[in-house]
């Protein structure tokens, strides 16, 4: 019983502490916050995300035109966003906050107008 | 790796060097700061000159078309001719079409063919070489990345834009190991690449994806300083004991790292035209020290 609560309380802290994006813990789908992204140059649409702290988070992000880059570098997320396919960045928000988002694939004389927000929440 | 960040200021009095003006000495040689042999066997003289954006047009820059007519003539006219000129990325500004991309490619070089040095050596920027990974560049200004020698130190230019992503790649990373193999660790180098090497500021993709790869491969030499642009502006920074200078740009400034919320160019000012508009001349000293003068466009 105490082993079992030990290593319940384990995998919650472990989980708590991954913050950088991951797929390998399978979560329930009705816990997870799912947020779909498209991008184009030179926008995101929506460019403003909102989720819940510590509550999964699954981004999908796709393409309306070319080869983009997503990155949200306080949160150390990375990722490419290839056309044609459904890129899906899994994290659990550990602190509120809004932190800033860009595409990090230069995509021509506007790129830098690339970038969002993701609100973190309580 | 240990990051330090310095205003120009601070920068100054880590050196252990003079105020005065625009110049100052950077770290090479344990931050000694010897003063300048003219004529000196070792002693040599480069300008660099960065982010030009040729093709460029808008408010920041209402004179785009002439910014670097004009800093030709300066350069000319400098007092002390240097013996080459390095050119740190993003001489023209970026397009779409390939067509045009090489229109302001031919024109670029036209401008500075009237340079009176001949000896000029070009990196590209993400502007010149993202968009088709450095096809028309290489056309025109030849290797994305290679190496030379002068006077005793040696120079490595690294290509951190061809790929969009802003990574040198495994393959350059590879030569870079196999070209510092060969060197003792005594040698002088001095590494010409546009984006920074160091995380500067993420946020604005001020990075270089694998810099630190490329750090970590450099940070056994005792001499070692990276001369770049992209951030269109002054900024010195140590990682290590690595030095890093970024230079101003010739066709808009930028804002400082994370002094406002998003990187626009700050705006022209008609009664301050080219301001925060410049180049460097550097004096290369005995082959161990930097002394580096920051001209403005005036």
């Amino acid at each position: 019983m105490f082993a079992g609560r030990a290593v319940s309380a384990f995998t919650l802290l472990t989980a708590l502490l991954s913050a950088v994006a991951s797929a390998d813990t399978p979560t329930p789908a009705s816990q997870e916050q799912v947020v779909k992204i498209s991008a184009k140059r030179f926008e995101y649409s929506p460019n403003v995300i909102k989720v819940k702290v510590n509550t999964p988070v699954v981004l999908e992000l796709t393409t309306l035109d070319r080869l983009h880059g997503f990155t949200v570098p306080d949160l150390k997320l990375e990722a490419e966003i290839k056309p044609g396919e459904v890129t899906r960045v899994r994290f659990v928000p550990q602190k509120t906050g809004t932190f800033a988002f860009h595409c990090n694939v230069f995509c021509g004389s506007g790129h830098e107008d690339m970038t969002g927000e993701l609100v973190v929440t309580d | 790796m240990d990051f330090k960040s310095h205003n120009r200021r601070e920068f100054l009095q880590l050196l252990g060097t003079g105020v005065g003006g625009a110049v100052f000495a950077s770290g090479l040689g344990g931050c000694a700061s010897a003063p300048a042999k003219p004529g000196g066997n070792d002693d040599f003289y480069f300008v660099q000159l960065s982010d030009t954006h040729w093709g460029f047009q808008g408010p920041p820059n209402p004179e785009a078309a002439v910014t670097l007519k004009k800093t030709v003539g300066l350069v000319n006219a400098l007092q002390r001719q240097p013996d080459f000129i390095v050119f740190t990325g993003d001489l023209t500004h970026t397009t779409d079409d390939g067509d045009v991309r090489r229109k302001r490619m031919a024109e670029f070089n036209q401008i500075v063919g009237g340079l009176n040095v001949k000896k000029i050596r070009f990196m590209a920027g993400e502007h010149d070489a993202s968009l088709d990974a450095g096809k028309a560049f290489q056309e025109f200004f030849g290797e994305l990345h290679y190496t030379f020698d002068h006077k005793g130190v040696h120079f490595i230019v690294l290509d951190n834009v061809s790929d969009p992503a802003a990574a040198i790649g495994a393959p350059q990373l590879s030569w870079l190991k196999a070209d510092l193999d060969k060197l003792n660790v005594e040698q002088p180098i001095v590494v010409l690449t546009h984006r920074p090497l160091f995380p500067l500021y993420p946020s604005w993709d001020w990075t270089t994806k694998d810099g630190d790869a490329a750090l970590a491969l450099l940070e056994r030499f005792q001499h070692v300083t990276v001369f770049y642009g992209h951030i269109h502006q002054e900024h010195h920074q140590m990682t290590g004991r690595i030095a890093h200078h970024s230079a101003k740009s010739l066709i808009f400034p930028l804002p400082a790292p994370g002094s406002v919320p998003k990187r626009t160019p700050v705006p022209w000012d008609p009664a301050h035209p080219n301001q925060g508009l410049g180049y460097r001349g550097v004096g290369a000293l005995a082959a161990r020290d930097y002394k580096i003068d920051e001209f403005t466009i005036a």
